[in-house]
């Protein structure tokens, strides 16, 4: 079986973030690039998945060059080789965009299942793997909190806001899972090391297929036209104990309805 | 007028002396060390009491145990990254990196080094794993500074050893599957490798420790120990063997000093951030600033020391009165550093809540341990004059 997990590199989830200016993009520079959390369960689900059934595991991420690293920590994980797609033409893209992006570059290798995260913490949409099926006409099966597969069918538990549904299809599939689905692995010295050595295949618009009109910040269906600084926090309510605390505070939680 | 404080090290630019590889390591033993132990090493401290065979399985997994070493289920990796990893172990705590040092540097390496292929093939890859823990015995109760005169023996009786004698203060002694035993035999001292399940042999624990709390000290008691004949490490002959072996642990112990004083200066900058006193920040007074400034520098000082010494290592070319210059300093400082720090913190210094008073303690048994700083004062003195000051 050989499964194709989708990474993002964000900028670190502990540092705070900001827009640029200029651009309204996000600042990439003031902050530790990392690979995006959620995909960290994405790549322990496919390395489980084919220590369990066999196959081997592929790693493809779109952007900047630096975005090589977050491959290797996929590799050093244990992944077993990876794509990267990096082109200025991609700059910027939507998410529709990188979507389409994405498909474009799955068209140059084979694959029974599309592994991804359910959220980047950086733009988090979660359209990214909706949208990839569609584009790809595969089945989806999103938020999934367990994945079990069976010769060609694999089944998931989606994650619902009631428990969660049991979603079943035919391979090939996409999925992007959640944070329950399993305790990612740490890499090892021995997995950072061979990771060096794991073959990455760079892929510009031109070798993926990419009409570069379709992508890129011009090309994005929509435009954030404005951004404001989320406002400071505010000092909040002391409430004074003169024997009637309990009802000073029900009567608090009840107006801000949390009761 | 503020601007963003920058952090110690990256003030002396020191990432940009690594490789992506030497970082990344780093990065991983940091991550693991921040999510899966530092939560609980306050606890581990105050009860005295380490979880050694499940801290050693979770190292084991990345690979820290005997990581430097080749072959044998051990990870090959430089000298350098070791270094770098016993520095973020003991950013969380000086008892962490001993149970790594013994593990991989005093026993593993022993054996590594000195063992027969058989000694090899039985151990390593379960120390390395982390399913097998490792002690290294060469202190006795009456011989600590000067191993020589060490009276346990090893006695030839037909085809067996019989040792007898005791040993103080192992590290990991209690919780060992195998001891590195050095005693004196008919031809000068020898290593042995003595599984802990052996009759006679018992590792009762230290216990009222005021240092080193998160790390388990041991007494080896060795009444009539039998072991057969091939339990001699063949390749170590005298005093040069566990001294071999105690080289490797202080090049460690040059980088693991400098992640405690790390912590503590990191901690004592940012309480003085936020504590106010006399109406503004603690860290804005210039009394605070000449001392955050003072132990910046002896901790970018050290720092460049180390990573001089593990490009020396990775090279081939470390004289081990080079890792005595390192440890004296490092350890040094990085005391001070943690005394300073205490007063920064103050009353809260004292308490398990920062990490501060526990690295200051932690480091007055680093002070001592691997030879103390007076014997690395003598090393370099010699080195310096060419007479011995020892005796
Ligand atoms: C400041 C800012 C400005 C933006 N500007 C625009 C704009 O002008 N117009 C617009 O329409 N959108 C814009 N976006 C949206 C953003 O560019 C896209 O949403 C993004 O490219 C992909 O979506 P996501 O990060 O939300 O991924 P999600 O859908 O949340 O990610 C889910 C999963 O998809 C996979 N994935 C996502 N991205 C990649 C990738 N690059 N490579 C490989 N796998 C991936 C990962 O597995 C990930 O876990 C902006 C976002 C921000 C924060
Ligand atoms: C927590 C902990 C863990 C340890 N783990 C291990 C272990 O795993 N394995 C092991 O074998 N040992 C271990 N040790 C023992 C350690 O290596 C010894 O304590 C150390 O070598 C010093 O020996 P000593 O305590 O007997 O001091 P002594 O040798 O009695 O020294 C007393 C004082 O005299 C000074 N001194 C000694 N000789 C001279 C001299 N010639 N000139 C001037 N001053 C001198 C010393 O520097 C010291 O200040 C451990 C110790 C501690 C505290």
């Amino acid at each position: 079986m050989k499964i194709v997990v989708c990474v993002k590199q964000v900028p670190d989830t502990e540092a705070e973030k900001r827009l640029l200016p200029d651009t309204l993009t996000v600042d990439r520079e003031s902050s530790n690039p990392v690979l995006n959390e959620m995909d960290e369960f994405a790549i322990e689900e496919a390395l489980k998945l084919t220590e369990a059934h066999g196959g081997e595991v592929v790693v493809l991420t779109m952007g900047p060059d630096g975005a090589d690293a977050a491959v290797r920590k996929a590799l050093s994980m244990g992944a077993h080789s990876g794509i990267l797609l990096s082109d200025p033409a991609l700059a910027g893209s939507d998410a529709v965009a990188t979507s389409y992006a994405i498909a474009q570059a799955l068209g140059t290798t084979e694959y029974d299942l599309v592994i991804l995260g359910s959220e980047a913490s950086d733009a988090r949409t979660s359209l990214v793997p909706a949208m990839l099926a569609e584009r790809l006409g595969l089945p989806q099966l999103t938020f999934a909190s367990k994945v079990e597969i069976d010769g060609t069918s694999i089944t998931v538990n989606r994650l619902t806001d009631y428990g969660h549904d049991v979603v079943q299809a035919q391979l090939p599939a996409v999925v992007s899972v959640v944070e329950k689905i399993n305790e990612p692995r740490y890499p090892s010295f021995k997995g950072i090391m061979a990771a060096k050595k794991k073959p990455v295949a760079a892929l510009d618009v031109a070798a993926a297929g990419i009409d570069a009109a379709l992508v890129g910040q011009a090309a994005a269906a929509t435009t954030v036209v404005d951004a404001a600084q989320r406002p400071p926090r505010s000092a909040g309510v002391k409430v004074t104990d003169e024997g009637d605390g309990g009802v000073k505070l029900a009567e608090f939680l009840s107006a801000q309805k949390f009761i | 007028m503020s601007s963003k404080p920058v952090s110690p090290l990256d003030l002396f630019a020191i990432d940009g002396l690594l490789s992506d590889e030497e970082r990344a390591m780093r990065d991983l033993v940091r991550s693991y060390g921040a999510r899966e132990l530092r939560p609980h090493i306050a606890d581990w401290f105050e009860a005295g009491d380490l979880p050694a065979r499940e801290v050693a399985r979770g190292l084991g997994r990345l690979g820290v145990l005997g990581m430097h070493l080749h072959g044998y289920g051990c990870a090959g990796t430089s000298a350098l990254t070791y270094g770098l990893a016993c520095m973020e172990l003991e950013a969380v705590d000086s008892g962490l990196r001993s149970l790594v040092s013994v593990q991989g540097s005093l026993a593993m390496f022993a054996i590594w080094r000195y063992g027969s292929e058989e000694h090899k093939q039985a151990w390593l890859p379960r120390m390395a794993a982390g399913e097998a823990i490792g002690c290294f015995g060469l202190t006795e109760p009456d011989f600590g500074s000067n191993p020589a005169g060490m009276r346990t023996t090893a006695k030839r009786d037909g085809d067996s050893w019989v040792l007898n004698g005791t040993k103080m203060w192992i590290t990991n002694g209690s919780v060992a599957d195998v001891a590195v035993v050095w005693a004196g035999t008919a031809d000068g001292i020898r290593g042995f490798v003595v599984p802990t399940d052996t009759p006679g042999f018992s590792a009762p624990v230290i216990k009222k420790k005021l240092s080193l709390r998160a790390s388990v000290t041991s007494e080896l008691v060795l009444q009539d120990v039998r072991l057969p004949a091939d339990a001699m490490l063949p390749q170590a002959a005298g005093l040069a063997g566990p001294l071999g072996c105690l080289d490797e642990a202080r090049f460690g112990i040059v980088f693991g000093a400098l992640g405690a004083a790390r912590d503590c200066l990191e901690a004592a900058i940012a309480y003085a951030l936020d504590r106010e006193v006399f109406d503004r920040p603690l860290a804005g007074f210039q009394l605070t600033q000449q001392k955050l400034a003072d132990m910046a520098l002896e901790l970018g000082k050290g720092m460049l020391l180390a990573l001089h010494l593990g490009r020396l290592k990775d090279a081939g070319q470390l004289d081990p009165r080079q890792v005595s210059l390192g440890k004296l300093n490092n350890v040094r400082e990085a005391l001070d550093i943690a005394r300073e720090c205490r007063t920064i913190l103050a009353a809260n210094g004292i308490t398990l809540e920062y990490p501060v008073l526990r690295h200051a303690n932690n480091l007055e048994s680093v002070l001592t341990y691997e030879g103390t700083s007076e014997i690395h004062s003598l090393v370099i003195g010699r080195a310096l004059t060419g007479l011995s000051a020892f005796v």
